[in-house]
Order: structure tokens, then sequence, then C-alpha cells
């Protein structure tokens, strides 16, 4: 053992690596592998109790463990923000319990541990994006019979999931779905992508890191491995599209991310940003610069 | 096709509920373009025999062969699960006497029509929603109405839509559960009428399971009386309707009120 490591060691006393014992990471790695070895299909796992609320991102907190390394570079996100108080307690989480380096810069992380968004930047290969799942059953609220869905999955008949895209377009007049779009992976199970917005849909295809999906209440892990089709379902004369902003964004100019909704008073002044608080901070040190606050409405 | 091979031929089809008889020793052969009425009392199998033939009880002993529409005739119960849900969707129909049980009550009528169309791949919405409002105009329901939930129906309405939901794919085998009751007898009488257009208009073979033999009587070519589990008398629906030959279904027969 290296000296490093066993300063480490000494620094967590009491604590296991990464806070799960070696048992329960073993066990969560199988399901990892089986997930990556079937893009998309939900592997169930042994989900632990953990020191924090379902809701809280136990799912992602498992999975993350069960990757991390000593070496690793973790950076923690939550609705893109790496400043937010789950993205600030997981962090902290994994920096007493595994003494791992922390970072908010996305290229400089191994592991980005994520709640509702995909980073603006390009991840590259080698990279891990474990994101954090409420609900992993896409067709849950479609049919709600779990052993009915897993058949339907089984069978691949997913006629199901269009009647909910028919039923937007037939009230709204365009699919209205906006978040937890659902997509299909490989060309074979259609999988919920945890609510992100669909924004973020299109970074999925063929992406170069490799996405792992954690549900800990509902105990279930999938995975999307590097260099995957993920297309998002829509209809042929109804084609997948995401939403625009017609601003950019007020801090940094952007105006290719996605924009978060800051009200400042209430008074009707408000700031629309970069929800990724990393794309937009690196922008800025870059020199570019947003057109600030607007004129508040009338 | 060859209209002279059954379309559905039942052999010796025998379900028990724990030491509890469901149904026993049913046979018969379905032919294209034929319907045959059910009927019986309340727990006479009726149910537990649609059921079984609708793959939804697997029976403990019989068997069920469907003649693909490539002519050879299958064994439904070796098939895979997988080819069997495909026929369901495509070849086959089940109205339900509960329409809320038949129908995705939450969805739209038009989503209702067209989630069969979807199940079988087509990605084309205009498309979808066109063949959606061509059938509510067969079903006789106002294409204004396309995108009210089922749940703002009223019961004939229900049951017209669970029609055009299942008739949608071009089913050849329809199986109905009291599609009737529970509907005023002007409504029954439309939807009757409606049933009756297009079985014949699109060749359908019919096992409707009854107790109203007025219903028999106006839909069926043929009918089964069962009694406790077993068939006790079938025949041509006049013949057995005018010239009874069991006690039983001459009691079944006298009991019907005349208007």
């Amino acid at each position: 053992m290296s000296a490093v490591s066993e300063t480490r060691e000494q620094a967590l006393a009491g604590y296991n690596f990464a806070y799960l014992d070696e048992q329960t990471k073993r066990m969560i790695r199988r399901a990892i592998l089986k997930a990556v070895a079937i893009p998309g299909y939900q592997v169930p796992f042994a989900s632990r109790e953990m020191p924090m609320p379902y809701g809280w991102g136990t799912g992602g907190v498992q999975v993350t463990a069960a990757v991390l390394g000593p070496d690793d570079v973790l950076k923690v996100i939550d609705q893109g923000a790496d400043d937010t108080t789950n993205a600030v307690s997981i962090r902290q989480f994994f920096e007493r319990t595994a003494g791992v380096a922390t970072t908010t810069r996305t290229a400089e992380a191994t592991v980005i541990q994520t709640r509702h968004r995909i980073p603006e930047a390009t991840l590259r290969a080698g990279q891990v994006l474990v994101f954090q799942v409420p609900i992993p059953e896409p067709l849950r609220f479609l049919e709600p019979r779990e052993t009915e869905t897993r058949r339907l999955h089984a069978l691949a008949e997913y006629g199901l999931m269009h009647v909910k895209l028919y039923e937007d377009i037939a009230r709204h007049g365009h699919i209205a779905t906006t978040y937890a779009y659902p997509v299909e992976v490989s060309g074979r199970y259609v999988m919920d992508p945890s609510p992100t917005p669909k924004f973020d849909n299109p970074k999925m295809d063929d992406c170069a890191a490799l996405q792992l999906f954690g549900a800990g209440r509902e105990r279930r892990i999938y995975a999307v491995p590097p260099h995957t089709r993920v297309r998002s379902l829509d209809f042929a004369d109804h084609p997948f599209e995401v939403q625009r902003f017609d601003r950019p964004c007020a801090l940094c100019g952007a105006a290719d991310s996605y924009l978060d909704e800051v009200v400042l008073d209430d008074r009707g002044r408000r700031l629309f940003v970069c929800s990724d608080t990393d794309h937009c901070a690196t922008r800025r040190a870059e020199g570019h610069v947003g057109p600030g606050e607007e004129e508040a409405a009338p | 096709m060859n209209d002279d091979l059954p379309l559905l031929s039942v052999e010796g089809l025998t379900r028990h509920y724990g030491a509890r008889l469901g149904c026993a020793d049913v046979a018969f052969d379905l032919y294209p373009g034929e319907v045959l009425a059910v009927v019986g009392e309340s727990g006479s199998g009726k149910s537990t025999l649609l059921s079984l033939l609708a793959q939804e009880l697997r029976p403990d002993a019989g068997r069920l062969l469907y003649r693909l529409r490539d002519g050879t005739a299958r064994e439904l119960g070796a098939m895979g699960e997988a080819e069997r849900r495909l026929l369901a969707r495509t070849e086959w129909g089940f109205i339900r006497q509960d329409a809320t049980q038949g129908l995705r009550m939450a969805v739209s009528a038009g989503g209702n029509v067209g989630e069969r169309l979807m199940a079988l791949g087509r990605r084309h919405y205009g498309e979808i929603r066109g063949t959606a409002a061509e059938w509510l105009r067969r079903v006789e329901i106002d294409v204004a109405r396309i995108d009210d939930t089922p749940r703002a129906f009223s019961g004939g309405m229900r049951q017209r839509l669970q029609i055009a939901r299942n008739l949608v794919t071009a089913p050849r085998l329809v199986l109905m559960d009291e599609p009737t009751s529970g509907l005023d007898v002007s409504v029954q009488a439309r939807l009757l009428d409606l049933v009756r257009g297009l079985v014949a208009e699109l060749g359908l073979a019919v096992v409707i399971v009854t107790h109203d033999l007025a219903v028999a009587r106006l839909l069926s070519h043929r009918i089964m009386v069962m009694r406790r589990g077993r068939v006790i008398e079938t025949g041509l629906t006049d013949q057995v309707l005018d010239d009874p030959a069991e006690p039983y279904t001459q009691l079944l027969v006298s009991s019907v009120l005349a208007a």
C-alpha cells in the first residue's frame, strides 16, 4: 500500500473507502456490468440504505461509490449547478468518506454525478456520468403494473409510449414533454433519461463518456455505454425538437446553452442565466460578456 | 383464403378453479365470417370460456387451433408469448362488457383508436389521426370529440369506441363479452345494428357471450347453450331458439319476457 493511500486510510477512519463496504460495491458493479452489456435495460440491484433520504440521489451516490477509485476527480452538479445544497453535500460526502479530489470543472472531472442536467461541455472518453434517477420506468404513468411493464420491455412493445406522445400533440399541437423525454437506446430498449430537459437528449447520442443511471428507491441501475445510438422517440410528421431560448445568457452571452430563470425581486426583475454554472464561469473567464439584466416588464 | 376450413378449432377445453369447475370439454369450430353466440345463466362458464379463447387464462386440458392468414393452423398454447400478443393486436379483438376495462380512460378517443396502429409501428401522427377519425365516423361518434377522453362519453359511446379501437387493425376474430348489457334498449338496438353491419361488411368471425337471447337471435348464426360449465345444446340459432331440445334450454327460452 502506498504512502498516499495510507494517509487516506487514516483520514477516513471508521469508514470503508467511499462509504459502502466492498461486498456491496461488488454487487453494484455486477449490476453496472450487466447494464452496460444490455444498454437501456433496467437491472435490479440491492439498493442500500444511505445516510440521506430517498429522492436526494441515493441511487446516484451508490453508483458513484461503486465506480470511484482513489485517483478519480469527482464533480457533482444539481440542475447544472455545482453550488446547490444537493451538489455540495454529496461532494462533501465523498470528500470525507473517500478522500478523493473534487472539482467544479467539467473538463477536469473523471466522475460526474448529476441531477437533472448533462454538462454543456462535450464529455470525453474515460469520463463517467452518473445520473440520479427518481423513476426509472418510462412506462410507469401509462401502465401502473410493474409485472406488465417488464413484459412490455421484454417484448419491445412500445406502442404505449407513442400513445403518450400522440396525446401531447392532440392536446397541445406539439410534443409537450420537455423533460424525462423517452429515448430508444441502441435500437432496442426504451429508457427514461431521468428528469433531464429534452434539451440534453441529443448529448446522450454517441456520447464518448460512459453514462450510468442509478435509482435508489426503485432499486434499478441502467446504462448507456460510450458511442451508443440514443434516439428520442417522435413521429414522422412531428420530429423531435429541443427547446430554444429567445435570448442569450445574461452573464456570459452563450446563445446555445440551457438557461435558468432567476427571479431577482418581487417587481418582475429577473435574469436568464446558464444552468451549467461551470460552463458559464469558463466562458466569462475567457472574456465572454452577456447583455446583463434586461428592462423589467412594465 | 380457404373459407371451408375453420378459423378457430376448439377441442376439449377444460378449466378448473381449484376444485370448482370453470368449464369442461368445450369443443366447436368457428368459420370465417361466422357469428357464434354462447348463452347461459350467470356462472354457467361463458366468461371462463371467453377468457380461455382470449388467452387470458390457460386451459387445464384441451387445445385451441387458430388458422393464420397464410392458411397454416397453429396451436395457440404452443405459441411464444411475443407471437401470441402480436396476434392479439392484429388478428383478434376483445370487446369487454365493462368499457372501462377495454379502453384507456385517461387517453383521448383518438389515442384509444390509434394505440393498436402505433403498436404496429405506425409513426405518422397525421395518418394515425386520420384513420382514427375515419373509424369514429364509422361507429357514429362525432369526430369533433376525437380529443375527448372516454370519461366524458356515455355508455353507448364507450362501447362504440371500444369497437372502433378493436377493429382498426382489421382483425379476423372478435370476442364480445355482453357488449350491450347495461345499455338502455334504444342504445342497445343501435349498437346491435352497428355490430351487425360491421360483421357483415368486414367478414368477421365473432364469438359473442350473452345472456340476452334477443341479442343472440339478432346477431348470431349459431348458438351454444352452456350450463354448469358444460355445453348442453348447440345448433343453428333459429333452430335452438324456436325448437329447443334440452329442458334447460326450453326453460331459458320460455323465460324471455315478451315486450
